[in-house]
């Protein structure tokens, strides 16, 4: 379907559609297989210019919004969503200084980022806190003129290949999730450090450790925004960020439609190509209604989220658990289409199916999503 | 180093269709593409840009449809664009498009290095990188896999060979066409692209290039494609059937005749 582009959409649609069937596609199921991270890969991205897509030109970035790098994220989703996480993921550290860093701050980090010459990492998640953000332990103390940080986060995308960090750390326990607030800390950083590599079940090419912060002093003006802001922040950055989880899931969707039909057209039995019987067809048919439904929700999302209004909590979580569950569903059966040949690693949908779950749960769980536009929904009836 | 690129629009490999009326190529509806070696010659006038500065001025001979393989090229980061382009030189055979690529460079004005792709995927002759390094009368080093150096106004290079690889010396100016093992071509950049989008394209025809008219296109060629033809199937097959000893007799039976 057209979606009406404009002609500097299509041009970043068209680098995006290189990059993943020049460099992206052929590499993927070996680095898939040696979970190694894609760093050739990024740098082409980053040599392409598509790191600052939503950065604003004063900072060396394009200046295009949230629609522009979902549409980036689609392509790259659609060859790789390890790869595509990985890029995606500097874009969430990136967003808290974007939306609370002072200027000085901006100036110093983004330029860099904008460039890719610097990779950026966004640090949540700990042992104790995932769903539930008040779990957090990590502390931050005011010691003069700097800050200590002291826990450990865990499964922290980029971490270990990442130079730049937007860490939540407590600063205030006695204020619950007012007591929480945000640091940008380099790798650099005296006491900071990565524990080793996680092993997942999908996007294996994606770097997944601890960060481990050991008496970690960083200068006082690394606080991003201001003390207590923290979870605003964090929200904020993940109202934004999540229509692009969403899209991998459109891209991943699609590879995997694309995939299914190919080779329904290809195998023959009964005498017949598998896509002249019904049972495949309808399944065919599913897979591409619920790949379209998703592909216009989350475009229509992205655009709506721009212009920052009430409802954008509502509009990116929908369009996150939508996009999402789709693609679990359509990558499940675009394995039952290939059967046997669907269930070898020598044919790419078996990955595909292993790296839709992730997009189910990670950058807030598809439940947790569906309790965020409940709660909207039930404030907007008042 | 101020580098010329030549480049040729050529279909895409992928999509290729004879007309069996008439045994020629089939080139409507299929899609045109930069020729793929000479990608890799683009890529390298750009990293020797990038190490040694100047310019990278990419050269094609085509109908103005090719202004579109031109673009691509500035968007991938070479500088200026130029476009030699005429009806008289249609039909040129690579001794006419070495003459008018020679001329039209010799408009350009100083240039350090040309480089080209080894061949065109649709002609395949490899002739024109040579040929026209001996119109402009600089040396040439063919099946370039690497550019070692550059020291004291010459390249050093690794040229591939059957068996393994030659080092050699060009002093410049000079000519190189480039193998594919040189370099892994980038894609293009968003700034690349609204640079090529805007950029003017450079056009030059036979009067601007002051060429010989008789040394154009197909009356300056000195090859003529007389009849393309795919090269008729006419073995026979058969299939023997039986014991092993039964097949064998038949096909003494059937080998007899010739021997």
């Amino acid at each position: 379907m057209d979606y009406f582009l404009t002609e500097e959409q299509q041009m970043i649609v068209d680098i995006a559609r290189q990059i993943t069937d020049e460099k992206i596609i052929p590499q993927r199921a070996e680095l898939d297989e040696k979970e190694e991270f894609a760093t050739d890969i990024l740098n082409d991205i980053a040599q392409a210019d598509l790191y600052g897509l939503y950065i604003p030109e004063e900072y060396g970035g394009f200046g295009g919004g949230c629609f522009e790098i979902v549409l980036a994220l689609e392509q790259f989703g659609r060859g790789c969503v390890a790869i595509a996480t990985s890029f995606a993921a500097s874009a969430l550290g990136a967003y808290p200084i974007l939306l609370s860093g002072s200027e000085e701050m901006k100036q110093k980090y983004m330029p860099d980022v904008a460039s890719g010459k610097k990779r950026a990492a966004f640090a949540l998640t700990e042992a104790n806190a995932g769903s539930d953000a008040s779990g957090i332990q990590t502390t931050a103390v005011l010691d003069g003129d700097e800050w200590v940080l002291n826990g450990t986060k865990q499964w922290i995308t980029n971490a270990g290949e990442a130079q730049i960090y937007s860490v939540v750390a407590i600063t205030d326990k006695s204020k619950g999730a007012r007591g929480a607030s945000m640091f940008v800390v380099e790798d650099t950083d005296p006491g900071f450090s990565c524990g080793p590599k996680e092993k997942k079940m999908g996007i294996r090419a994606s770097a997944t450790c601890e960060l481990i912060f050991k008496d970690c002093r960083i200068p006082k003006d690394r606080l991003i925004g201001r003390q207590g802001l923290g979870f605003i922040i964090v929200m904020k950055t993940l109202d934004l960020s999540r229509p692009g989880i969403a899209v991998l899931g459109v891209g991943l969707g699609q590879a995997a439609l694309d995939e299914s039909v190919t080779y329904a057209k290809q195998r023959v039995q009964f005498g017949k190509p598998i896509i002249s019987f019904q049972a495949i067809q309808h399944m065919l048919a599913d897979m591409a209604i619920q790949l379209e439904a998703s592909r216009a929700l989350v475009y229509a999302a992205a655009k709506h989220i721009a212009e920052h209004p009430k409802d954008m909590s509502k509009a990116s979580s929908m369009c996150k658990v939508f996009a999402t569950d789709m693609a679990m569903k359509v990558t499940t059966d675009a394995v039952q289409v290939l059967a046997g040949y669907g269930y070898m690693r020598e044919y790419p949908v078996e990955k595909m199916m292993r790296d839709a779950k992730i997009l189910q749960i990670y950058e807030g769980t598809n439940q947790i999503q569906r309790n965020v536009i409940g709660q909207e929904l039930n404030k907007e009836y008042t | 180093m101020n580098i010329i690129v030549c480049i040729k629009q050529v279909p895409d490999a992928k999509d290729v269709r004879l007309d069996p009326k008439t045994n020629t190529m089939a080139r409507e509806g299929v899609e045109s593409i930069m020729n793929p070696f000479d990608r890799h010659a683009v890529e390298e006038g750009v990293r020797l840009k990038e190490k040694h500065g100047g310019t990278v001025t990419v050269i094609s001979m085509g109908p103005p449809q090719a202004e579109a393989v031109l673009r691509e090229a500035v968007s991938c980061g070479a500088d200026e664009a130029v476009l030699v382009s005429d009806r008289a030189f249609a039909g040129a055979d690579t001794w006419a498009t070495t003459y008018t690529l020679g001329k039209a460079i010799e408009k350009l004005g100083q240039f350090d290095l040309i480089l080209c792709g080894k061949q065109a995927i649709d002609g395949d002759t490899a002739q024109v990188g040579p040929g026209l390094a001996k119109r402009l009368n600089i040396p040439y080093v063919s099946y370039v896999r690497k550019i070692t150096g550059f020291e004291n106004g010459a390249l050093q290079l690794h040229r591939l060979m059957d068996d393994g690889y030659d080092e050699v010396e060009i002093p410049l100016p000079g000519l190189l066409t480039v193998v594919k093992e040189i370099n892994e071509p980038r894609v293009p950049s968003l700034k690349g692209k609204m640079k090529a989008k805007g950029l003017s394209i450079k056009s030059l025809n036979a009067e601007d290039i002051d060429a010989d008219v008789e040394s154009l296109g197909l009356p300056g060629s000195t090859t003529q494609v007389v009849k393309v033809f795919a090269p008729e199937f006419k073995g026979e097959r058969a299939m023997l059937e039986g014991t092993v000893d039964e097949q064998v007799a038949q096909l003494i039976n059937k080998l007899e005749p010739y021997l």
